[in-house]
């Protein structure tokens, strides 16, 4: 094959974690001096591969080739010796320590017991020079910046010699002037030699600071593409899949749903970096329709589900549950409205140390339901529990398991149980597949279709657009925190959808 | 498809749960308490002493006798009952290290009511002042329950610093206001005869605030395991997210944790002072409240264990002076052993990643 040979390159890498098979032999290749983007949704299984290369999993099948031999990468301190340096999401630092010990710290010392910090600082400022990348030495940690830190990490790298540098998802904590500087020092890094692999889900990241861009998708690598030829919408195609499985129960087009449950208006949420990360929403959501939202990840949909469900406050606009308003509402008093809610993140939805029974009865503990004067009734909290698991098929050893032994399907359909056993009119579910296996996967969409049957309204908040399109009425695509466009589901097609998701309208 | 916890392998610190705080059976407890006393006998052979004999006189002077007993009990009462306040604390995630506060805070208000009551009928005039040792208690827990809950304000820092404020406080009333003008040491009056502690145990200090210690316990155990109040401090101290998430009012039950250690620890002041001290002393509690926060982790937080973990340092704190005679093994060795016993405590937490 002509061309330079590659300076990474992993074979057929396999990695299952229980039942999930999070990489499922993947090949990927690095070439000298470039800038390769891993493109894939939350759990596509990039950072699984990345920490395999990096020596903090140990692949189960599969080879690292590093500069043309094959190599066993067993820790991050053998990958650190062989020249690759990685930079997670969540900074490895001591913040009351100085920017120049956070570099040397772990280092071996020539002048053991004492520190060469001369030495030390002479050399951070010469790799700080080379790279282009400012910072002072002296300052704690704690005074710094994000962008900062993540600059000190960076160098914490080159200080160790990486030639090639892992950017796990660097611009998730950024604002955007920080992330400019950021690609713009990448740039300078492949100018110097380095090469360089940026994990992102965004788009137009990957577009816009790559050279290549490796797609992941459910664990494998689905294409690689030069980035000159290809497009945000082909991108967006491949990151979500082709594919709609209808395996799921006939579902019958009803004539017209019925009354709206959810109405939204003009509705904008601030997120946590202090801008706004749903702007203008406004949509509803009637008895007997799923709605589905489909959008790359990190677009807004979360806090636009923490706002409708009381978690967040919203910045502007107003929304009603039924005839009440639930604006400024609290979450008990959103819930109490007929509100079910399955949260995107297992760890909102469950406490890992109580039991099964405790945590399906965690929303109506404190109801007439569980508890008369203050006194909880556990032989009827654990009735009730028994009822559920056989119902919605959880496969529990007992309702007295704790939730932190069950795997995440079965977790998952703890959640679904409590939030559907309340018979909500409305169902406010995000991602309610992720992280559950095939058949989980299936029983859990069966469920909503059941409940849109029963004629509950369900707002389905999933970046699998297998799921939007085979489970929802209407679809509305959301793309920094806008509602780009809302289409019935005839009208729909993967093409149109991941255009909307890319940020073009139409 | 996400792999739990894949994408970060390694976990910040300080996130630990309160579950990590808990021992996994009764046996590593006992463990911890066996192997200290081991090291304890190394050290004593160390030194030239007898093990045995020293232990001996240790058993003999904490339990062998009803006022050894008595007295092995007189200092249980205040470390259980503060260290239940402790325990519901830190349950709900509450790092409530002003114990010491809140008992001061209770003596005080149960002593002011127990001096200036007299006046009201005879059998009102204990629980009353019992009731406002509670009170007195319970306020010293909410300031820093509503702080932390409404304005994020860590509650490691005002709980102890409100201890520092409320010892001086007792220490002024003493020298001050509430002196005893017909005594030459700085004490106040004594609290009405009516307001004292029965005895329980006829020729020893035994009071009746020592059952209400050991009828606390299991109370305390029903309600976290029982009520609705106990459900939501589980939920919250585990995974407050979460909590919130299923429509639990994070911040109540935070108030209301600490309100809860607070009064428990109140009650401790209060039953020092009026079943113990009969009067405001200076200094009434030599540090009770700091030794509380080890009986709760000795005790896994759990209620019942935490009458064995009290006891047991009761029965140190008794019995070291005897060993000391006893057996010419000096008492430090004792405070060596309780240091073991926090040391092995504390490890326990740090080998689950709690930065406690």
């Amino acid at each position: 094959m002509p061309g330079p040979s590659p300076v990474v390159a992993l074979d057929g890498i396999c990695k299952a974690f229980g039942p999930l098979l999070a990489n499922d032999h993947v090949c990927f290749d690095l070439l000298p001096c470039e800038i390769h983007g891993l493109l894939g949704e939350n759990g596509a299984g990039k950072t699984t591969l990345m920490n395999i290369l990096y020596g903090l999993h140990r692949p189960d099948a599969g080879r690292i080739v590093l500069w043309g031999e094959e190599k066993r990468v067993e820790s991050p301190r053998m990958a650190i010796a062989l020249g690759i340096g990685m930079v997670h999401q969540h900074f490895l630092q001591i913040p009351t320590l100085s920017v120049l010990d956070n570099v040397v710290l772990g280092l071996p010392n020539p002048h053991e017991p004492w520190m060469d910090r001369r030495g030390a600082r002479r050399r951070l400022a010469e790799t700080a020079k080379t790279y282009g990348l400012q910072v002072d030495p002296e300052a704690h940690i704690w005074q710094l910046s994000i962008g900062d830190r993540q600059r000190v990490e960076i160098l914490k790298a080159l200080y160790r010699q990486a030639r090639v540098l892992i950017l796990d998802e660097p611009t998730s904590v950024l604002t955007p002037q920080e992330a400019r500087e950021l690609f713009a020092a990448l740039r300078l890094f492949v100018q110097k030699g380095l090469s360089v692999i940026f994990i992102t889900h965004n788009l137009e990241e990957a577009i816009a600071t790559t050279d290549r861009v490796t797609v992941m998708r459910d664990g494998r690598a689905v294409a690689t593409l030069p980035t000159t030829a290809t497009s945000k919408a082909e991108l967006a195609r491949l990151m979500v899949g082709r594919e709609v499985l209808f395996r799921l129960q006939q579902r019958t087009d009803r004539e017209v749903a019925g009354e709206p449950v959810l109405r939204v208006e003009r509705l904008s949420v601030m997120g946590d970096r202090g801008t706004l990360a749903v702007r203008d929403v406004s949509f509803e959501v009637r008895s007997g329709e799923i709605v589905g939202v489909a959008g790359v990840d990190g677009n807004g949909q979360s806090e636009l589900v923490h706002a409708l469900t009381g978690l967040r406050p919203c910045a502007a606009g107003r929304f009603w549950i039924g005839t009440a308003e639930g604006t400024h509402a609290s979450p008990r008093a959103i819930l109490a409205q007929g509100v079910g809610h399955i949260p995107g993140d297992l760890d909102e939805a469950l406490i890992g140390e109580l039991t099964v029974a405790e945590n399906l009865a965690l929303d109506v503990h404190y109801t007439p339901v569980l508890s008369r004067r203050g006194i909880v009734d556990r032989e009827q909290m654990r009735r009730r529990a028994r009822e559920l698991i056989r119902r919605y098929d959880i496969r529990v050893p007992s309702e007295d398991t704790k939730v932190k032994a069950l795997s995440g399907g079965n977790k998952q359909k703890v959640v679904v149980a409590r939030e559907l056993a309340r018979q909500p009119k409305l169902l406010i579910a995000a991602h309610p597949t992720r992280g559950v296996d095939i058949g989980a996967e299936e029983h859990i969409r069966n469920l909503l279709l059941e409940g849109r049957k029963a004629g509950m309204a369900i707002l389905l908040v999933s970046t699998k657009l297998d799921e939007i399109l085979s489970l929802s009425d209407r679809i509305l695509v959301i793309e920094k925190g806008r509602i780009m466009g809302e289409m019935q589901r005839q009208e729909a097609d993967v093409d149109k959808i991941g255009l909307l998701m890319a940020g073009s309208e139409g | 498809m996400t792999m739990a916890g894949a994408g970060k392998p390694i976990k910040a610190a300080g996130t630990g749960r309160v579950s990590d705080l808990r021992p996994v059976g009764v046996l590593s407890t006992l463990a911890i308490v066996a192997v200290a006393f081991a090291l304890g006998a190394l050290l004593i052979l160390a030194i030239g002493g007898s093990p045995w004999q020293a232990y001996r006189a240790l058993v003999v002077a904490a339990f062998g006798s009803a006022n050894g007993f008595a007295e092995t009990m007189v200092k249980a009462c205040p470390l259980l009952l503060a260290g239940l306040g402790v325990t519901v604390a830190y349950r709900a995630r509450f790092w409530n290290i002003g114990a010491e506060g809140q008992i001061y805070a209770g003596g005080i208000a149960a002593a002011l009511a127990g001096i200036y009551l007299g006046w009201l009928p005879a059998a009102l005039q204990m629980p009353l002042a019992l009731v406002a040792g509670v009170v007195g208690g319970a306020l010293w827990g909410l300031g820093p329950g509503f702080l932390r809950a409404r304005l994020k304000v860590n509650e490691v820092i005002t709980t102890l610093m409100l201890t520092y404020i409320v010892v001086e406080v007792s220490s002024y009333l003493v020298h001050g206001p509430l002196r005893d003008p017909t005594s030459g040491i700085t004490i106040s009056p004594q609290l009405a005869r009516a307001a004292w502690l029965t005895i329980v145990l006829p020729r020893t200090r035994f009071h009746l605030g020592i059952i209400l210690a050991l009828v606390m316990a299991p109370l305390l155990y029903l309600a976290l395991n029982k009520t609705v109040l106990g459900f939501q401090i589980r939920a919250v101290g585990e995974n407050p997210r979460a909590a919130r998430v299923a429509g639990i009012s994070v911040e109540r039950t935070i108030i209301l944790a600490a309100v809860l250690s607070g009064a428990l620890a109140g009650l401790a002041g209060a039953a020092e002072v009026c079943g113990v001290q009969h009067r405001l002393v200076e200094a009434f509690s030599p540090g009770y409240g700091y030794l509380a926060i080890a009986v709760a982790l000795l005790g896994g937080l759990e209620p019942l264990p935490v009458v064995f973990s009290a006891v047991l340092f009761a029965a140190l704190l008794n019995g070291a002076d005897a060993m000391q005679r006893a057996a010419a093994v000096p008492v430090p060795v004792i405070y060596v052993i309780e240091g073991l016993v926090i040391l092995f405590v504390a490890a326990r937490s740090l080998k689950r990643g709690v930065g406690l």
